[in-house]
């Protein structure tokens, strides 16, 4: 695609990554789902490293960061959100949030420098766990019906606008919910990858022609590296957080 | 103009349609949740000011805020991409 005479690649070339074995079959495994066990393998290394049975008291290097987000997630999302009795849900978050945040900040690891939640499979498939968790953790706290009267006639309306507002609650919350959550968490990153992208064909386009302005972009670029950082890691935080509220929201009744 | 009509074949006039359809669909989308989000930082910053000591609990409502308002935006987004790649 030209886009004001400087070649950008096809966003398919950004995204969709040739299989690199067992191509054709279900199990083709290429860049993405590398990314994924490659996450996956580091967030259970993670914590059963840092889990283990001669965990040294004081905590220094991996174990600190395993300790610390396990604090993090306790203090500033299950104690805002759900409160004392959402530390059963701990492991969920936190294992949520760390699986996202390894698989987020992949963006900008020099080498891969691919979101791979920038594919919407994943995502998608977390939103819908978090959609069985916190519908299975309200009908088993509430009773089926306690929990579809909440959920559906909010109290504090009057009688007749019922009529409007249950479709609308019934909407947001069984249907836009899963896909609000995981169309948040694609969209972030696959909009990041792009502005990474352009600024480095933007960048390596005027290196060809003049060394000089192609200092601009990349000046651009080093900057949007350091946003897209924030970004992965408030990208999972936020993950994290709306479970937690959503969990939080089915436990107890709205008052 | 009109000339500029009769030279263009038909595909390339709806695909020029389809590229301005996505650009403003998206800067449309982006203008309620730009508001949206100026406003919820805004009051939550003035109320982090008036009491600093309830800052964690306003900043983590704040994201939720953000969250839900940029929410609007993302879908603009996604239209964007699904009208104009595929």
């Amino acid at each position: 695609m030209n886009v004001l005479a400087l070649e950008y690649p096809p966003v398919n070339h950004l995204f969709d990554w040739p299989a690199l074995w067992f191509e054709g079959t279900p199990f083709a495994i290429n860049k993405t789902s590398l990314i994924y066990i490659a996450t996956t393998v580091l967030t259970i290394g993670l914590f059963s490293w840092a889990g283990r049975r001669r965990a040294s008291l004081v905590p220094a290097g991996l174990q600190h960061v395993a300790e610390s987000g396990v604090n993090f997630i306790e203090e500033s999302v299950v104690m805002q959100t759900i409160g004392p009795e959402g530390r059963k849900f701990m492991p969920l978050l936190t294992t949520i949030f760390f699986f996202v945040l390894f698989s987020n900040i992949t963006e900008v690891i020099p080498g891969l420098q691919f979101p791979a939640n920038g594919r919407m499979a994943v995502p998608l498939v977390l939103a819908l766990l978090v959609w069985v968790v916190y519908n299975v953790t309200g009908v088993v706290k509430q009773g089926v019906g306690g929990y579809l009267k909440n959920s559906l006639f909010p109290p504090g309306v009057p009688i007749f606008l019922y009529v409007i507002v249950a479709p609308i609650e019934f909407v947001t919350t069984f249907i836009v919910r899963p896909f609000s959550l995981a169309i948040r968490l694609w969209a972030n990153m696959v909009a990041g990858h792009l502005l990474l992208v352009t600024f480095a064909v933007l960048s390596a386009a005027l290196w060809d022609v003049y060394y000089v302005p192609a200092a601009l972009p990349f000046a651009m670029l080093i900057l949007m590296t350091g946003f897209e950082i924030l970004v992965s890691v408030l990208q999972a935080f936020i993950f994290t957080m709306l479970t937690a509220v959503y969990i939080g929201g089915s436990m107890h009744a709205e008052h | 103009m009109l000339s500029l009509l009769a030279e263009t074949g038909p595909g390339e006039l709806l695909d020029g349609l389809k590229a301005l359809g996505a650009g403003l669909g998206y800067g449309l989308a982006a203008i309620g949740p730009g508001v949206g989000v100026g406003l919820v930082v805004g009051n939550a910053i003035s109320a982090m000011a008036r009491q600093p000591e309830s800052a964690g609990m306003v900043r983590t409502t704040m994201f939720l805020g953000i969250a839900f308002t940029e929410a609007l935006a993302l879908i603009g987004f996604v239209v964007f991409v699904l009208l104009y790649y595929t």
